[in-house]
């Protein structure tokens, strides 16, 4: 493998999103040399389409503290969360929106100058209180606001850019230790290696295992897929978020920052159906809620229309309400429903969003594996932060508005903690050939001609099995079903071929390696939820309704070797009290 | 429905042709559906950039029957037959509708498109009232997607010497930010015959952007600065 070409630096970043370029920014402050590869131009991430905003308890509008948003967090994770990182983001958020702004973000702004919040789910003061304000909002553009802040600092702070370049799989030494990773620029095909002392994942969720999606086309699980067969298991991947509110049918996400501002839904009774669901919270309860919600009205022939959505009602706002916070999801409306949000009603159903789960790390954003006795013990080299990974500060479901702030946190605590790292380790480590020449037969793999299946119908056949087999909810059969079938599309992998041997930006060639990384993630998704008896968070079992916490307040780790293992949840906080399990009612 | 698509690989064609494909439309159908359709069903090897599929990334831009636009939020419905797709003009084709968009990326790195504040930050956020953010609405939205600076006649002729309007709108975005404090060297960087002052109020820009910003008035305003700070 020695002809091929060699770059070496301090660190490297896979994902230009929010969470990469966070912790770019800081390493390249800090005078590290700092690579970030991106299958696309860093402005393309998914970050880039988030839109409510970020929580931090600033207290602008309402009284807010970190405390509270913890609480919130852990109640919203159904005690799945650990409760040591979760406090330190809660704790972080004030600093980190506060950095976004010097950053240049043009956040929304109250009438005292600072900078606006507005009510999510989830939300409350004093602790299962009264309604919040806590999330920070550029309009509806906040994720476009942040992610476009951050590239434009990270050109000020000449962060090394390989734009366009797909990374294969990891590489290491012989005792296992990750010393970069193998891409190949998406514009010639030529293969690069990557050589650094950290390697930070940063590729997001896995949002196109599923048919109806919120998700970017480019959400294709990547890094969760390399971490899978560098040997880490993937953690908690039953637990995958439905929005609320996704278009129906085709499943642009309208933010829940439409419900902040005060929007509701209706059924076909013209009922605001949440006042029976959540008599408190209504709809401000949490996502996977009001998703189940609005599922049991469609089953139960609620449904609007043909029956199989409900109806978010904006209109009541006004228009200046509405072109003034939510000029993005109006204008997406009527783009793609030829329906003014500010004069009609929105028709919405659950639709997948956000891989809860993902690869486990500690709060320094340290990959983490169980080693005999020892359920977390480092993977020295290796960091994830943001969708990819798994702190766990979502647990069983993520609040709206914390995925931002976990991006931002995580980001930055994971780029510290490699800035600790290079100072201890000064020099770069001789790679062990084997891994290479592994990550060079996937790629090449792709290189085999003849008749043989098509990407986009394994794909195609992958998502539908998804949708029908995991769900809003799930049960015993349903699911066995949905192993037995993915289990053999993934054998049928082998036979997929693509026609297209150019080497001149390949996308056919693209479309099949993250076709195999998504199936790796269907695999840890499907089996995780096979296994787990009972309802928490957005995993939802018929036949297991109720949360069993003497069971199953535990963490699953899937490997591709050995299937599923277990490991406790982190339920001890750095500095305050246990929040300890209690029904959760909104 | 019949598309008329531009294709060139120079791996393998001497020079571009057209390739001609049906396909079966639905309604409410977007043109990257269409595009999708053709790859997944009839031909792999057509080859474009996409992402989220509802107008944010900006990664989907090309020229639609003439004009350039964003595939993911143009409906089919609404275009002539047969439809003729073109790689964003005026800029280097590196496969099919794939162009090379580093001239483009260059211009906007060198109008410097971040906040530079000099002063110590606060320990909280730098205040700005509700007036002066929404100085910035029209400005901060811009996707880089290149279909207005494609589509500007003084770019092409000139893309390493006129910014284009893309880059001008992100420099008027700093410019009109209350929080910038680099706003002369800003002014002074754009100076000269050409980098700002090519623009000749064309504004084919203000047609084709997708997001409905108006990159023309931000050129006049950076231009009104300019004069003002002479006088």
């Amino acid at each position: 493998m020695a002809d091929i070409k060699r770059r070496q630096f301090d660190s490297l970043i896979i994902g230009a999103g929010g969470g990469g370029l966070r912790a770019a920014l800081q390493l390249a402050q800090a005078d590290a040399s700092v690579a970030v590869v991106s299958k696309v131009f860093p402005t393309r991430s998914h970050t880039v389409a988030a839109q409510g905003g970020m929580n931090a308890a600033l207290a602008n509008v309402l009284p807010d503290n970190w405390h509270w948003h913890m609480f919130d967090t852990v109640k919203g994770s159904d005690y799945l969360g650990d409760q040591d990182a979760i406090e330190y983001m809660c704790r972080a958020a004030p600093k980190a929106v506060y950095e976004l702004e010097h950053f240049g973000v043009p956040f929304s702004r109250l009438d005292n100058g600072s900078i606006y919040q507005r009510p999510f789910g989830g939300q409350s003061q004093n602790f299962g209180g009264e309604q919040a304000a806590r999330t920070c909002a550029a309009a509806d553009r906040t994720g476009h606001a942040i992610l476009h802040s951050l590239y434009q600092q990270n050109i000020r702070a000449k962060t090394h850019f390989f734009d366009e370049y797909f990374a294969v799989d990891l590489l290491k030494d012989e005792e296992g230790q990750v010393l970069g990773a193998l891409a190949f620029n998406i514009h010639d095909g030529e293969p690069v290696i990557i050589e650094a002392k950290t390697t930070l994942m940063a590729t997001g969720g896995a949002g196109q295992l599923y048919r109806t999606t919120t998700n970017a086309l480019i959400n294709t699980g990547d890094g969760m897929a390399m971490a899978l067969r560098a040997g880490v298991p993937l953690q908690d991947m039953e637990f995958f978020q439905f929005h609320p509110t996704g278009i129906a049918g085709h499943g642009m996400l309208i933010t829940e920052g439409a419900r902040g501002e005060g929007g509701y839904l209706v059924n076909a009774d013209g009922e605001r159906l949440m006042e029976r669901y959540a008599p408190k919270a209504k709809d401000l309860a949490s996502r996977d809620v009001v998703s189940r919600a609005i599922a049991t009205e469609v089953r139960e022939g609620r449904g609007c229309g043909d029956g199989n959505h409900v109806m978010l009602k904006l209109d009541h706002l006004g228009e200046d309400v509405i072109q003034k916070r939510l000029p993005g999801i109006r204008q997406t409306c009527i783009t793609f429903l030829g329906i003014d949000p500010a004069e009609a009603p929105i028709p919405v159903f659950p639709t997948a969003h956000y891989t809860m789960g993902g690869i486990p790390t500690n709060r320094y954003g340290q990959v983490v594996v169980p080693v005999k006795d020892t359920p977390e013990e480092p993977v020295t080299g290796l960091y994830a932060a943001g969708e990819c990974a798994c702190v766990s500060v979502h647990g069983a479901n993520r609040l709206g508005g914390n995925s931002l702030l976990d991006i931002l946190v995580f980001g930055r605590a994971a780029a510290n903690h490699i800035i600790e790292h290079l100072g201890e380790h000064r020099y770069h480590k001789p790679m062990d050939e084997n891994s290479i020449e592994q990550a060079m037969q996937r790629l090449n793999r792709w290189q085999q001609t003849g008749e043989g299946e098509s990407v986009s119908a394994l794909r195609t056949e992958l998502k539908a099995v998804m949708e029908e087999h995991c769900s809003v909810f799930r049960n015993e059969q349903v699911m066995r079903h949905g192993v037995e079938k993915i289990e053999a599309l993934a054998k049928r992998l082998d036979d997929v071929r693509i026609g297209d041997q150019s080497n001149i930006f390949n996308t056919a060639r693209v479309e099949a390696l993250e076709l195999e990384n998504l199936m790796n993630c269907g695999l840890a998704t499907m089996h995780s939820a096979y296994a787990r008896e009972e309802s928490r968070g957005a995993h939802s079992r018929i036949d297991f309704p109720e949360r069993d916490d003497k069971q199953w307040m535990r963490h699953s780790l899937y490997s591709l070797e050995n299937g599923l293992d277990y490991k406790p949840v982190r339920t001890k906080p750095i500095s305050v009290d246990s929040f300890p399990p209690k029904p959760r009612v909104y | 429905m019949k598309f008329k698509i531009y294709r060139f690989n120079p791996d393998v064609d001497a020079k571009p042709y057209t390739q001609e494909y049906d396909v079966d439309v639905q309604p409410g159908m977007m043109l990257l559906a269409a595009l999708l359709k053709i790859k997944d069903e009839q031909d792999e090897t057509l080859s474009f950039r996409r992402s989220c599929g509802e107008g944010v990334c900006g990664s989907d831009g090309m020229n639609i029957n003439g004009t350039n636009g964003l595939a993911c939020v143009t409906p089919v419905a609404e275009l002539k037959q047969p439809v003729e797709i073109n790689p964003l003009p005026g800029i280097p084709v590196i496969r099919d509708l794939i162009v090379d968009m580093e001239q483009f990326y260059q211009n906007y790195r060198d109008v410097k498109p971040y906040l530079i504040v000099n002063d110590p930050m606060p320990e909280v956020e730098l205040p700005q009232t509700p007036e002066q953010r929404e100085r910035l609405d029209g400005l901060y939205e811009c996707i880089l997607c290149a279909c207005c600076s494609t589509q500007c006649p003084s770019f092409w002729w000139n893309p390493d010497k006129f910014m284009g309007p893309a880059a001008l709108l992100q420099a008027s975005r700093f410019i009109e930010d209350s929080r910038d404090q680099a706003t002369a060297e800003r002014l002074a960087d754009l100076e000269g015959p050409f980098k700002l002052f090519r623009c000749h109020t064309i504004m084919n820009c203000v047609e084709v952007c997708p997001k409905g910003l108006n990159p023309t008035k931000a050129i006049g305003n950076i231009k009104k600065r300019m004069v003002a700070r002479t006088l």
